[in-house]
């Protein structure tokens, strides 16, 4: 697998950060070269959160870069703050329910997805599993790990919580196949905006 | 001793964790510590990990109280370390010219951000000077520059032992990045690898009887006389110089039909390692070169690098404003290789700027 | 003749010692020698000293010494002491080095009560940089950096450590000033600070009000005068914290 590179930005609480560490580390117990760094620091504190994830078959280079092949605004502010992140080369993603200014769109970009991620968490799951749709939207766009992968990484990670509330694990689970198949749906209709 | 790992295993850990890990793993006994970004989880880390092997931790008032109580605890015999950045490495001058001055086996991991100043808390290359040369001193200390997470994990274990071996201050210079990024390593047991652990010793509180068993330690830092110090400081400097080439580590490739020479430290050497490939491919004649100890530097060795290639151009790219060019130039004094720059104070550099630069010089 | 006695644990060496004519550190380091040899913890003592006249006190004594930097005694001690607890670490410094740039060592390890014993030798003045205003130095006192007398509107008033440290330090910190002008209450005070170590009930300070005549310019009486009749009434003597309680330290 060539070198794929992904930035995921939202705010504080999205869980930007979570997402981006459960898919590094799928990609890790996957025998892949997995690099995740956040952005850190005064920013962190009411600025934009950004996640820095890159996944190859061979060794990694810098931990920045300043491409992406994917990228995900999970926020309206996200979609301005990344459009730094796109080239011809990027897919990039934001959610349809953004009253987005064009002029904040990158300049540049292979595809420009909006996906209704947050109103399918909202209406058909629950709010808190948006994360996981955006988790299961970049597995849909980019292979970087298996679906299997990525179930045995939530697992992993939320394991305890599943335990106690088995249904979670079902909803966590369901939003990530939807995920997946929003990605891909919107990969094959070609929505570009 | 509880066996920190037991056997070997794959890991997929931030650089902080990896430190406190691989210190637990190279027998540390005890970390003082103050908190600032970027190298908190080290401490973080460390406190959690520490009482389950019998070791100990302090959180002290500030850096100077870490670094003193660091040179006090290595006095006792005990292998100690501190971890901090920016602000914090300023400060800790004052303890690490001590340890010069006494001969003091401390460990000290430099996580750099930004400055000058509070600067950022995220990332640079601007702590050169001070890691190399800092305090009132002459700089007799040893410094490795890292870029990987395996590597962090060695010349943690390393720098322990060349601490205790050597009794110099040693530091493991890393970053931001490095700190707050997770990448696989492999972590071992450094005995199950062959690698011995330096034994420790006390310099104050001996056994024995004093005036029947053995003579009370004096230890000095501060002399009367100016030729007392002079003897003192021309000794700390031909003992220092007559083990650099047992301490001298640099890795180089691709330079012996070079037309330029990229130069680097750290983690940019990783883009700089993928820029000489990617230019490579290009039919650009790159080479690579990297030293991993910046204290002492692989002088002669960079110089023979460049005399072989017959290169043109020497690049030096860094996260800093001409700290590690200085730091170069000094060392290399003499040469006539034109040497071009590529300075990104507190940014990081990719490939992609490092193919740029070279494409617009050659 | 009859020549007084010279404590075991003295480093013969390094006697005659160098202070000056006057200085009350010889009183202080004598008493502390009697103390260590009567508790019998010459072998595993571990003497440290600040910059400044108190610096010359480093190979004073035939145990285990170490010079620090100015201020930093007090986390070296604490450093040798949390890595080797069986230990006894004692801290010398002066006014300077422990009220002034060491405050904040002086002041957390207090807090965090610290089993290290410190003593801090009180001379109004810094000596050893040629006589300047200290924490210390009394409203009026004419200094090298305060020649028209310290004026407490400008630099406040004389810092009162043992105060500072007894409301600061929990129970089992064991706090005293005394004076080079009363050895036995002073020998009796810093073997309290050394049993409150060994002990390890916590904390050990003693401030000792101590003479500079060099930087005074006084003569011995006038020394003696400034000791007695200007500094005590400034810095009151006496047990401010003891984990032994009230006769508990004969």
């Amino acid at each position: 697998m060539a070198l794929v590179r992904i930035a995921l930005a939202g705010e504080g609480g999205q869980g930007v950060q979570s997402v981006a560490e459960i898919l590094a580390e799928a990609a890790y117990n996957e025998n892949k070269q997995a690099i995740y760094i956040p952005n850190f620091g005064l920013e962190q504190r009411g600025g934009v959160s950004i996640a820095f994830i890159q996944v190859s078959d061979s060794r990694i280079g810098a931990p920045k870069f300043n491409k992406a092949d994917v990228v995900i605004a999970m926020s309206h502010r996200a979609v301005a703050r990344t459009a730094t992140y796109s080239d011809k080369n990027t897919l990039f993603v934001y959610d349809d329910g953004f009253d987005v200014d064009p002029e904040d769109l990158p300049k540049e970009a292979k595809q420009i997805i909006a996906m209704p991620a947050i109103n399918t968490a909202n209406n058909e799951l629950h709010p808190r599993v948006f994360n996981i749709i955006i988790m299961g939207a970049v597995i849909g766009l980019t292979n970087v790990v298996s679906f299997e992968a990525a179930k045995e990484a939530l697992e992993h990670k939320l394991g305890s919580k599943f335990e106690k509330n088995p249904d979670l694990r079902e909803l966590n689970f369901k939003a990530l196949e939807i995920g997946k198949q929003l990605a891909e749906n919107a990969l094959k209709e070609g929505v570009a905006r | 001793m509880l066996k920190v790992v037991e056997e070997t295993k794959k890991a997929f850990l931030t650089g902080n964790e990896t430190i406190a890990w691989a210190a637990l793993a190279a027998g540390a006994d005890i970390m003082f510590g103050y908190p600032i970004t970027p190298q908190n989880e080290v401490m973080h880390y460390w406190t959690r990990l520490a009482p389950k092997y019998g070791r100990d931790f302090l959180q002290t008032e500030d850096e100077i109280s870490a670094g003193f109580t660091v040179c006090g605890a290595v006095q006792a015999g005990k292998k100690a370390f501190t971890a901090t950045a920016g602000p914090g490495n300023v400060l800790m001058q004052e303890p690490f010219g001590m340890a010069e001055a006494m001969r003091l086996p401390i460990f000290a991991v430099i996580q750099q951000r930004g400055g000058p100043s509070s600067g950022t808390v995220v990332y640079s290359q601007q702590e050169v000077a001070l890691t190399t040369y800092g305090g009132n001193g002459e700089g007799f200390r040893i410094v490795y520059s890292t870029a990987t997470h395996q590597e962090i994990y060695d010349y943690t274990i390393k720098g322990f032992n060349v601490a205790w071996k050597y009794r110099w201050p040693t530091f493991l210079l890393g970053d931001g990045y490095q700190a707050k990024m997770r990448e696989p390593l492999e972590m071992y047991d450094p005995e199950e690898r062959g690698i011995k652990l330096e034994p420790t010793y006390p310099l104050v509180g001996l056994p024995g009887k004093i005036g029947e068993d053995r003579e009370p330690q004096h230890l000095c830092n501060i002399y009367s006389l100016e030729e007392e110090l002079y003897d003192v400081v021309t000794r700390l400097a031909a003992e220092y110089e007559k083990i650099v080439p047992e301490l001298i580590e640099w890795q180089e490739h691709s330079c012996e039909d070079a037309d330029i020479i990229i130069l680097t430290h750290g983690i940019v050497s990783r883009a700089a390692d993928d820029a000489v490939k990617a230019l490579r491919a290009q039919g650009i004649k790159a080479g690579y070169f990297r030293p991993i100890t910046l204290r002492p530097y692989p002088a002669q060795q960079l110089r023979e690098a460049i005399a072989k290639s017959g290169a043109k151009k020497l690049l030096i790219a860094e996260s800093s404003y001409g700290q590690f060019e200085r730091l170069t130039k000094q060392e290399i004094y003499g040469e006539t290789i034109k040497i071009e720059t590529l300075y990104m104070p507190g940014v990081g550099i990719v490939d992609y700027d490092i193919i740029n630069k070279v494409k617009s010089v050659l | 003749m009859i020549t007084p006695a010279i404590p075991k644990s003295w480093y013969l060496p390094s006697k005659p010692h160098k202070f000056c004519p006057g200085c009350g550190h010889g009183i202080v380091l004598k008493a502390l020698g009697e103390v260590i040899d009567e508790l019998e913890i010459q072998d595993k003592t571990v003497f440290g000293c600040d910059i400044g006249c108190s610096l010359l006190s480093w190979n004073f004594f035939a145990c285990d010494s170490t010079q620090t930097h100015h201020g930093r005694t007090t986390p070296v001690m604490v450093g040798i002491k949390r890595a080797r607890p069986e230990l006894i670490t004692i801290g010398y410094m002066g006014d300077g080095g422990g009220y002034s740039i060491g405050s904040q060592h002086l002041l957390n390890s207090a807090v965090r009560n610290e089993k290290v014993t410190l003593i801090l030798v009180n001379n109004t003045n810094y000596g050893m940089t040629g006589g300047q205003m200290a924490p210390t130095t009394l409203p009026g006192q004419k200094t090298e950096t305060t020649p028209y007398g310290r004026d407490p509107e400008k630099t406040g008033y004389p810092t009162k450590g043992p105060e500072f440290l007894a409301e600061l330090t929990p129970e089992g910190a064991y706090i005293a000033r005394a004076t080079v002008s009363k050895y036995k209450q002073l020998k009796r005070f810093l073997k309290n600070a050394l049993r409150n170590q060994m002990e390890g009930n916590g904390f050990s300070f003693v401030e000792v009000l101590s003479t500079c005549p060099t930087n005074w310019r006084t003569n011995a009486q006038q020394t003696w005068h400034f000791l007695e009749e200007e500094m005590e009434p400034v810095f009151p003597v006496g047990e401010l914290k003891s984990p032994f309680g009230k006769g508990g330290d004969k």
